[in-house]
């Protein structure tokens, strides 16, 4: 009886990804209501409780994909995938409004470019408190801090070593995390009700699935203007990393 | 029919990859840059331009809709197979590095989404009037 149970989960992983996820929707909106009257937002609280289960995943199967790691889940790693993912962001590029975009076009450039050189900085400043001193360990740890994919590509690129390498990944795991999490708290206290400001949020903060679950739980609204300049954040900082924000570091502190 | 709206939705994000992959090529990375960005640039013009001609009909839009509907659940699966586990072993300088960005960048957001506020965007020119008139 449960063979036949658990044969059937595995064999239709993207079908029980639905299903899990949808539960999931479902208990989370009830929790919004009855809990917080609606004042924490239902996906804040899904997405909070998909990152319970990634931790819980994780820690049980020692692997790198949370839940998904377990083979009767697998079917959510096909649904929050790369591929669907992206997919679905496009799709909300349907409700955006090219006017906007428009409008605030260079706000989100600059924004880029600020968020980048920001996330780097602080990353090179937190690993010199704790005790780093070579270029190469700074850039690297510094490029994680942008996002855990421009850390291991520069960390690479430049010949850091696996272990500082790991540490950038987990700096930029730490700020995708974080921003899921803190986007919707903060939302308010920051004026992220617009899609200007969104467009601005989504360069800064640059990391896609965090900005992208963030501004879910905050207003699905905003979600277009902020996951658009936020994709093009890895791409700018895997372009300047390893070379214009590498030498500097290498002429500051070598 | 829907396919007409997801096959557009299909063709846009196929589209924005391939130019991504080839400004990866052009500076010589091995990177997607922006792919998804320009899917949603693309799209959006698309829409614009095929709504303003009477081209995208209720059916075709619902293609386009349904898949904007589970983006907030395709993004929970997402959370779900996040690595936070990864996250909280890579120690004190991971987490407090995460932490101090988040929250500098998160306070950077205000100050940057005044840049060039008043280039033409509708609302600023209404306080212009406003202010213009003496009415502060």
């Amino acid at each position: 009886m449960l063979d036949s149970f658990t044969e059937v989960l595995n064999e239709n992983g993207l079908i029980t990804g639905f299903a899990i996820v949808g539960i999931t929707m479902l208990i989370s909106y009830i929790l919004s209501d009855k809990l917080t009257k609606g004042r924490l937002n239902g996906s804040a609280i899904a997405i909070i409780i998909g990152l319970i289960l990634a931790y819980l995943g994780g820690i049980s199967t020692g692997g790198e994909k949370g839940l998904a790691d377990i083979q009767m889940f697998s079917g959510i790693g096909l649904m929050g995938g790369g591929m669907l993912r992206d997919f679905a962001i496009v799709a909300t590029a349907f409700e955006a409004d090219f006017r906007e975009l428009k409008n605030a076009g260079w706000a989100g450039v600059i924004s880029l470019f600020a968020g980048l050189i920001i996330s780097f900085i602080i990353g090179v400043v937190i690993a010199l408190t704790f005790g780093y001193t070579d270029p190469v360990d700074l850039t690297t740890i510094g490029a994680g801090t942008a996002t855990y994919i421009v850390g291991p590509v520069t960390g690479t690129a430049i010949g850091a070593s696996s272990e500082v390498i790991a540490l950038s990944v987990a700096a930029g795991l730490v700020k995708s995390v974080l921003t899921m999490i803190g986007t919707p708290l903060v939302a308010k206290y920051i004026s992220l009700d617009n899609p200007r400001t969104a467009l601005v949020f989504g360069g800064l903060m640059g990391t896609t699935s965090g900005v992208s679950a963030g501004l879910a739980a905050t207003d699905i609204k905003l979600v277009p203007y902020g996951a658009m300049t936020a994709t093009f954040f890895t791409g700018l900082g895997v372009l300047l990393c390893p070379s214009v924000l590498f030498i500097a570091t290498k002429a500051i502190f070598g | 029919m829907i396919i007409y709206g997801v096959a557009l939705l299909a063709i846009c994000m196929l589209a924005g990859t391939l130019i991504g992959e080839w400004l990866g090529i052009a500076i010589g990375l091995d990177v997607n840059v922006g792919g998804v960005g320009i899917a949603m640039l693309i799209l959006v013009v698309l829409v614009n331009s095929l709504k303003q001609r009477g081209k995208l009909d209720k059916d075709s839009q619902k293609g386009l809709s349904f898949w904007g509907g589970m983006y907030i659940p395709i993004v929970v699966a997402m959370a779900a197979q996040q690595n936070v586990a990864g996250a909280i072993k890579g120690g004190p300088m991971a987490i407090l590095a995460g932490v101090v960005t988040v929250i500098i960048c998160f306070a950077a957001v205000p100050i940057l989404s005044n840049i060039g506020k008043g280039k033409g965007s509708i609302e600023s020119f209404d306080n212009e009037k406003i202010d213009a008139g003496g009415f502060k």
